[in-house]
């Protein structure tokens, strides 16, 4: 009794610790990268290579005064933040990092992360109408339709997955995924076992990925937060710690969309060739490669309109996802 | 159906070629000059504020004829001048004639635009740009320049 | 401070895209009414920035005047300054020699390409790509720097002169000028690659802001404005002056008439001014720089006289009403981008406010050459 309860709080601790860490530091490391891609620094004043400015910041947020707009709906504006933080932080509980490290590897892993996915979607939506400001009510309408747009080609290529894997248990989606990089889900044919043939994984993966940036609103769909037109969208009457939760939460969204992405695609733990057994290396190492791409591609490309968002959700990406789905049932039945 | 499947195809190409190009200036040296710790050198025409040229024996050159003040077009300049008595030899005599002399060249850099005017309109060659670009204060005083006072703070 | 505004459907809101605002370059207001994301009505409101340079010019005297016309339209300074020392000239009668002729050319042209740059590279960053700014403005600082080695300024130069030129450009500039002109091309290339190439720009660019050539005729648009509408006007080719005739160059033209015919535009216009200035490199004749019989005190006989130039915006032009005095009686200037700029109230009603925000940035607004 006494062990499971000491196993939940250590877990819990963890996470929020993890999803702290990497809130703080991939910040850093984005404003590395993005000053490398553009020829200047980036963060290099406090501390040896800047890396003492995510203390810095996050002394300066708690440090403001936290406004809130007269007028503004009290309950909901100090809601919105926390609940763009907490769900974050929840979805680190079911995620596998080694086939030891994991707090509670549920039967049903994969539903539990994008049941709290959804609920980021409603902080947001909080967040613009309960400001009372035009600009937030704006951005808040364009990023929720976004969301929902996002979440349907990545629910149709995870019901893929599943179908093939026959489990929505995260560790055993990985553990069908053990051997080489043959055997990664990423590939057009599965060897373990028997000869499975999945033509348009590829293309699957693309959908999943590009959906993963939507969803947490990173470039080149981040209308919610476009900072050139409406001054800093959903979050623009926020200060302090308020501005503080929001950024720490799309930061852990990002690292839980690559972690997803790579347990269902890139084979989770496992060594890319088979030879060493798998550990949290691995994983991890894997993660912060996607999470470098985010960032490469935030800081290339200009920012889609809403019609052309949407337009590339229900034309192109549902689909094509929902072409792949009956193609794999199909070949499921036949071989 | 064809066009739908090349849009795509080509869309995808386009932006693949972006994100190359952009991994290689990733790889480039970055461009930024870390300012206090290092600093660039002015090119030998840059327009600072004005100073005072003096002769050999250290004595302004401006002979307060007052052409540069008469040309500036904001008002910057300043000059007090007095007159004094003068020997000077004219045809093996001795006379005595008035000269005017400098006594006071202030300068008001708030308002000044870096024309050149007064520099141009100088037929006497004293007065020409300093290459002073670090100027910061939190007082207007500071750019209130005593050139005069300048020049003697050179010299000495 | 009541409870929350309810709008009823079918009514409109207003909202103040205000003067401090990241997207409108300079302090521009414009108060749209809206009807959700759409815009029903915009208007834009002037004079937040109204510094009485036509004023100026009536109190002091022609040469006293010179530092203001750099400060019109600061990013092209150049062609400004060009245009007021000819209209000076022509109304007193002044010969320049023909170096400080092909010089002027010259400096103007490394002007209107560091414009477009900096154009460019703002134009971007309001559409959400950040990093094509940084490598627009490195270009642009090999620009800067040899103009700053040639006059002393980087930003307001006040080089040109009644006559001729301030002080003489030397073989370091000439030899730094040949060795950009490969380099920017290489990097029209690279912009070419990664902006114009780039699916996203295309989709938010094509078909947005249609400006037809007949509205360009209303309301007196020039510039790359009615290029990219197919009205082919340049005023160094239809209105020839200086040594202009001299160079073989072309004016590109876009009939589509949206954003992106416009951004073509400029950026084609890049590479044609690359063409002018290593012709006017070329052709440099040796020889002074200001005239020998120079007036000290200029005083244009009793007349009205009038010069247009094109500078990066658009024509822009300079009028002197003289009555024989040492200062102007009436000093007009013909701003572009203020005829430019009242398109977009007529352009943008019924676009999304993503798109009017394009179309803004695609006319190249700099709000104090529209104030004066």
């Amino acid at each position: 009794m006494s062990l499971t309860l000491l196993n939940v709080i250590i877990a819990v601790v963890c996470a929020i610790g993890f999803a702290a860490i990497n809130a703080a530091y991939l910040v850093w490391a984005e404003r590395r990268g993005a000053g490398r891609i553009q020829r200047r620094p980036g963060p290099n004043v406090n501390g040896p290579l800047g890396l003492l400015q995510p203390p810095a910041d996050g002394l300066k947020l708690m440090t403001k005064q936290l406004i809130i707009p007269g007028g503004a709906d009290k309950a909901l504006f100090m809601v919105a933040p926390v609940l763009a933080m907490v769900p974050a932080i929840m979805s680190f509980v079911t995620i596998p990092f080694s086939p030891l490290i994991v707090a509670n590897s549920m039967n049903i892993g994969v539903l539990m992360i994008f049941a709290f996915a959804s609920l980021g979607g409603m902080s947001i939506l909080l967040a613009g109408w309960g400001s009372r400001n035009k600009y937030g009510v704006m951005a808040s309408v364009r990023a929720v339709s976004q969301a929902i747009s996002y979440e349907v080609p990545m629910l149709i290529t995870v019901i893929t997955i599943v179908m093939m894997t026959g489990t929505m248990d995260l560790k055993e989606i990985v553990n069908a995924q053990a051997g080489g990089i043959w055997n990664w889900n990423l590939f057009p044919v599965h060897l373990k076992d028997d000869f499975v043939l999945q033509p348009l994984m590829p293309i699957s993966f693309l959908i999943f990925f590009i959906c993963s940036l939507a969803e947490t609103n990173r470039a080149p769909f981040d209308l919610g937060e476009a900072e050139s037109e409406l001054v800093a969208g959903f979050h623009t009457e926020y200060g302090s710690m308020g501005f503080g939760l929001f950024f720490m939460g799309e930061y852990a969204n990002i690292v839980i969309g690559a972690s997803l992405t790579v347990i269902l695609f890139l084979g989770g733990w496992h060594c890319p060739l088979g030879l060493l057994p798998g550990n949290v290396g691995f994983f991890l190492i894997k993660v912060y490669m996607l999470i470098f791409t985010f960032i490469w591609i935030r800081w290339t490309f200009p920012r889609t309109t809403i019609y052309g968002l949407l337009n590339l959700s229900w034309k192109i990406l549902i689909p094509i996802s929902l072409f792949n789905l009956l193609l794999q049932a199909g070949l499921l039945k036949v071989f | 159906m064809g066009a739908y499947f090349s849009d795509i195809f080509h869309g995808l190409w386009s932006l693949l070629v972006g994100m190359s190009i952009t991994f290689k200036e990733f790889f480039k040296p970055v461009v930024t000059v870390p300012y206090p710790y290092k600093t660039i050198t002015m090119s030998d025409r840059y327009r600072g504020h004005i100073e005072l040229i003096e002769n050999e024996d250290g004595t302004p050159k401006c002979v307060a004829c007052g052409m540069c003040q008469r040309g500036c077009p904001s008002g910057c300049i300043s000059i007090a001048t007095k007159t004094v008595e003068v020997e000077v030899e004219v045809k093996g005599e001795m006379k005595t004639k008035k000269k005017k002399v400098l006594t006071g060249y202030d300068l008001n850099f708030t308002t000044c635009s870096l024309c050149g005017q007064c520099v141009e309109s100088c037929n006497f060659d004293a007065i020409e740009f300093s290459r002073e670009y670090n100027l910061a204060s939190t007082r207007k005083e500071d750019f209130h320049f005593d050139l005069l006072n300048r020049l003697k703070e050179r010299n000495s | 401070m009541s409870g929350p505004i309810h709008i009823q459907p079918g009514e409109t809101f207003t909202l103040n895209v205000g003067p401090q605002h990241p997207a409108t370059h300079g302090v521009l207001r414009v108060k749209m009414e809206m009807d959700g994301e759409y815009i029903v009505k915009a208007e834009t409101v002037l004079g937040y920035i109204h510094r009485m340079h036509e004023l100026m010019g009536e109190n002091r005297t022609y040469p006293q005047v010179l530092p203001n016309l750099s400060r019109l339209d600061y990013l092209g300074a150049m062609g400004y300054t060009h245009g007021h020392v000819l209209a000076v000239e022509r109304a007193a009668g002044i010969e320049v020699p023909e170096r400080a002729e092909y010089v002027r050319a010259i400096m103007v042209e490394l002007n209107r390409v560091a414009s477009h740059l900096f154009w460019f590279g703002a134009f971007v960053m309001d559409l959400g790509g950040f990093t094509p700014l940084m490598y627009a403005i490195e270009d642009r600082e090999y620009i800067l720097d040899m103009l700053e080695a040639v006059t002393g300024s980087r930003l307001t130069y006040c080089y040109f002169r009644f006559g001729g030129l301030y002080n003489d450009v030397d073989d370091d500039f000439v030899n730094a000028a040949r060795a950009f002109i490969p380099r920017m091309r290489k990097s029209l290339k690279k912009y070419d690659a990664l902006v114009t190439g780039n699916v996203i720009l295309q989709q938010r660019l094509r078909d947005i802001g249609p400006i037809s050539a007949n509205m360009c005729r209303r309301y007196g648009a020039t510039g790359p404005v009615a290029r990219g509408s197919g009205i082919d006007f340049d005023v160094r080719k239809n209105e020839p002056y200086s040594v202009y005739p001299e160079f073989d160059f072309d004016v590109p033209v876009y009939h589509e008439c949206d954003s992106l015919a416009r951004y073509k535009v400029r950026m084609d216009e890049m590479e044609q001014s690359l063409r002018i200035i290593e012709q006017g490199l070329d052709k440099l004749p040796e020889g002074p720089i200001m005239p020998k019989k120079k007036p000290k005190i200029i005083k244009p006989p009793a007349g009205d006289y009038y010069q247009a130039v094109e500078t990066a915006r658009g024509s822009f032009g300079i009028r002197i009403v003289s009555d024989g005095g040492k200062n102007a009686y009436r000093f007009k200037l013909r701003s572009p981008t203020y005829s430019n700029m009242h398109l977009f109230d007529e352009a943008c009603e019924g676009m999304m406010i993503m798109d009017a925000l394009a179309l803004m940035g695609s006319l190249d607004l700099v709000i104090p050459e529209i104030d004066r």
